[in-house]
């Protein structure tokens, strides 16, 4: 299957102000191979793909095609040299149909009936089946990718760049996709894929080339090493799952009594009568199926949707009717799952975001004036502590690429000493390492005395940070159970809605 | 055909005319919004195509060459536009503005020595026969070329937009400049193609006022109409035919208050001078409160720089 060489880049080079992207790469592809690309947030493997699919151009180094110099200038270009790609973020529009968003990707495109038919029958042959006049904004994440890639298949490329595919999909979608791309391997079409899922990269993979900080640190064939050899060679360091020290807990520090909230649009989940209590020193995990009333609680909880005063409790205080700031001030902060628009401005410096939610905590103003220094001074702090890789503090947090844009904004909650701190999804999209740190980071907060809520969809996250465990369904939250000795049945039942046989019974009685 | 003292028949006919400008501005707006860029300086474009327009036909004594000049005029203007939002990244609303304003004083300045002077005149279409059919003729056939050019580009920007390649392009950009980009296309190029463009429609549109409407050359001759035109552009809900129907509509309004005024009519004119913006105002909200979408390009007033 590999025997002649589709691709071969040789010695490439990048360099931004402040960063080198990519530092004398080299790689090879063979004809029908599926090659993953591994690397951390920031490794240098977008960069990477961008050079080969034309939209950025390198600074040293030289790429054969099928043995012809290859040095596209532009996307056409890398397009007609038999190179597609199907992009990270959707390279869609919405306001217009799935005919006209995939002529938009093609160079020559049949008129519209025609095209119509040749995406219905390319579509279906690949099992991706797409309805050509549906509007973009109508379709699903999985769908939209299928736009994607039916835009790529129609002009038979011979290689074809995935950047984090699976990100955005569910598991059966992910099934869907690979059993697409297992077939078009085995019709002679090359794969580049891009990811830091290292399961993924096992069972779909022939190859591995792995970047670490914009080097080639290794290749390897994925199938013959573990997952955690290759996060190892990944990351570069051995990694060492958190460390929790014993601890004696305090008195409570967070309590929900009675909280409930209607939901605020016609889509979401109305939060009922949920109670918990944290201690400070303990970590409450909170699992659940996406849309069950995660973002919901998060809300409710950082005060930006109120309650009654009782509802919420800090430190034994009434709470539920303060904002954000007030509770703040009282000593909870929290970290929401959404990086860019909710936890962080996008458009606005690292500073001018560390000032957003650390003016109060940190005395950042003074009579209403910014103490530029002192802020500035923050944020370098949290960008040193928690080791995010930015050229500096004047950076907006658009440029920074998840993980980093995590540690910095989960960095930004821990450095203010709260005494309860609650985090939605906080290694969502994250990579290993990273996650390894910010994880860590939340552990090592709870054994300096804070009380810790950590609301997630990763099991395996939730088991490895969690002291107590409880889970969300339709807006109800279980009773915690103490993590030690759960077993994944169990947790299963708990997802599904059986709260131990007293809730159960009241939960069917009203569905 | 009597509606009180006013001609009905006479009244469309001056409808007609009375939309050319405001129709040919709103028009050429469209496909700048269509490509995700907010020009707010029609005003301005507009009056440095009448001035411009109406010196060309008066120093060449055609007033093709007019209009011609008119439409250059306004693309030279949309040229200052496109490079301090497209290449300097300027903020599109406060360019815009500070655009009209700019026209304004410099069509004045330009425009010293000119009044008083009387354009070569644009004569109506000659068809013959045709222009004598009672009441058809007079509303379709008594017309001067630039009515029917004017109906005939809202056809062709319909077209184009609709089912051609360049205006799935444009509308592509307009939508999502970082998805245009990322396939491939120049944003930043087919925005300044359509800048110029609406500058040059904006140019002939503000051309007719001082070429065939008033014709003469005041100062602030264009008195409000690219504000108008911007109003359609929102009341079309970017659609080339409702340009069309909102002209019609306005300049309708126009026609009446004249013909109003003439018929010694005692509803005071600032009613109906105010009445297309409370119009637009009213539209505004009954579309945006109800379901229907107000249609606008997604990407409409947001700069777009091409980091990484």
């Amino acid at each position: 299957m590999t025997d002649a060489k589709l691709l071969t880049i040789e010695g490439i080079s990048k360099s931004y102000p402040g960063v080198k992207a990519n530092e004398n790469v080299s790689l090879s592809i063979g004809r029908g191979e599926v090659h993953a690309l591994l690397g951390e947030n920031g490794a240098g493997k977008s960069t990477l793909v961008k050079m080969i699919y034309g939209l950025v151009r390198p600074d040293e180094g030289r790429m054969t095609f099928l043995g012809r110099t290859f040095a596209p200038t532009k996307p056409s270009e890398a397009r007609s040299t038999g190179v597609g790609m199907v992009f990270q973020h959707f390279s869609l529009f919405e306001a217009l149909n799935v005919a006209e968003n995939v002529a938009l990707g093609m160079d020559n495109p049949p008129p519209q009936r025609t095209l119509a038919q040749r995406i219905r029958e390319v579509s279906d042959g690949y099992g991706l089946p797409l309805d050509p006049n549906r509007l973009v904004g109508e379709l699903s994440a999985g769908e939209r990718q299928r736009v994607e890639i039916i835009r790529c298949l129609l002009q038979s490329p011979k290689l074809l760049i995935m950047d984090e595919p699976t990100s955005v999909l569910t598991p059966q979608e992910v099934e869907i996709l690979f059993t697409t791309l297992r077939q078009l391997a085995a019709e002679g079409t090359s794969i580049l894929y891009i990811s830091h899922k290292l399961e993924e990269i096992r069972s779909l993979c022939d190859a591995a080339t792995i970047l670490r900080r914009g080097k080639v640190v290794g290749s390897c064939t994925p199938r013959e090493k573990s997952a955690r050899e290759l996060a190892e060679m990944m990351v570069g360091a051995t990694l060492t799952p958190p460390e929790r020290a014993a601890k004696d807990l305090g008195d409570v520090a967070l309590e929900a009594r009675g909280l409930a909230v209607p939901s605020l649009n016609p889509f979401g989940t109305s939060l009922k009568d949920i109670s918990f209590t944290v201690r400070k020193g303990e970590v409450l995990a909170i699992g659940g199926v996406a849309g069950n009333g995660q973002d919901e609680l998060l809300l409710a909880l950082s005060g930006e949707v109120r309650s009654v005063p009782g509802a919420v409790r800090i430190d034994g205080h009434n709470s539920g009717h303060l904002g954000p700031n007030e509770r703040r001030a009282a000593g909870l902060v929290t970290g929401p799952e959404e990086r860019l628009g909710h936890a962080a401005a996008p458009d606005m410096s690292l500073t001018e975001n560390a000032l957003l939610t650390g003016a109060l905590r940190m005395g950042l103003t003074n009579n209403g004036f910014i103490d530029w220094v002192k802020t500035r001074e923050y944020s370098e702090q949290i960008i040193k502590t928690f080791d995010v890789r930015t050229p500096g503090s004047h950076t907006a947090a658009r440029a920074l690429s998840g993980g980093n844009l995590q540690k910095f904004v989960i960095g930004r909650e821990i450095l203010q000493t709260p005494g309860v701190i609650i985090v939605n999804q906080p290694t969502w999209g994250v990579d290993a390492a990273a996650a390894a740190f910010i994880r860590q980071a939340l552990l090592d907060r709870a054994a300096a005395g804070a009380a810790v809520v950590v609301i997630s969809q990763d099991i395996d996250e939730l088991l490895e940070v969690g002291d107590r465990f409880a889970a969300l369904n339709e807006g109800r939250l279980s009773d915690p159970v103490p993590v030690k000795g759960l077993t994944v049945d169990q947790i299963g039942l708990m997802l599904g809605g059986a709260h131990g046989m007293h809730k159960a019974e009241v939960h069917h009685a009203q569905a | 055909m009597e509606l009180g003292s006013i001609n009905l028949v006479t009244l469309i006919a001056t409808l007609m005319v009375a939309a050319v400008p405001i129709m040919l501005a709103a028009l050429g707006e469209l496909v700048v919004e269509k490509s995700g860029v907010l020009n707010l300086g029609v005003e301005g474009m507009m009056i440095m195509g009448a001035i411009c327009g109406f010196m060309t036909a008066v120093a060449t004594g055609s007033p093709v060459l007019g209009f011609v000049g008119g439409a250059a005029g306004g693309a030279a203007l949309s040229l200052a536009f496109a490079f301090l939002t497209q290449s300097l990244l300027a903020n599109q609303v406060a360019t815009g503005l500070a655009l009209t304003l700019f026209g304004l004083g410099l069509s004045s300045l330009l425009g010293q020595g000119y009044n008083g002077i009387k354009p070569p005149p644009t004569g109506a279409v000659p068809f013959g026969p045709l222009a004598d059919i009672p009441v058809l003729g007079t509303i379709l056939f008594s017309h001067d070329w630039v009515v029917y050019f004017s109906i005939a580009m809202i056809a062709a920007v319909w077209w184009v937009l609709k089912s051609t390649r360049t205006g799935l392009i444009i509308r592509a950009v307009g939508e999502s400049h970082d998805a245009a980009h990322a396939l491939g296309y120049k944003v930043n190029r087919i925005r300044l193609a359509c800048i110029l463009f609406g500058g040059a429609l904006a140019g002939m549109g503000g051309a007719y006022v001082s070429l065939v409407r008033v014709p003469q050359w005041t100062d602030g001759i264009t008195a409000g109409a690219g504000w108008i035109a911007l109003a359609i552009v929102v009341f079309a809900s970017w659609k080339p035919w409702r340009v069309l129907i909102g002209a019609y509509l306005f300049g309708g309004i126009t026609g009446l208050q004249l013909s109003l005024q003439a018929a010694g009519s005692k509803i005071p004119v600032e009613y109906l001078s105010m009445s297309p913006y409370l119009i637009t105002i009213l539209v505004l909200v009954i579309m945006s409160s109800g379901r229907a979408s107000l249609n606008a390009p997604a990407a409409l007033g947001q700069n777009f720089h091409a980091a990484r």
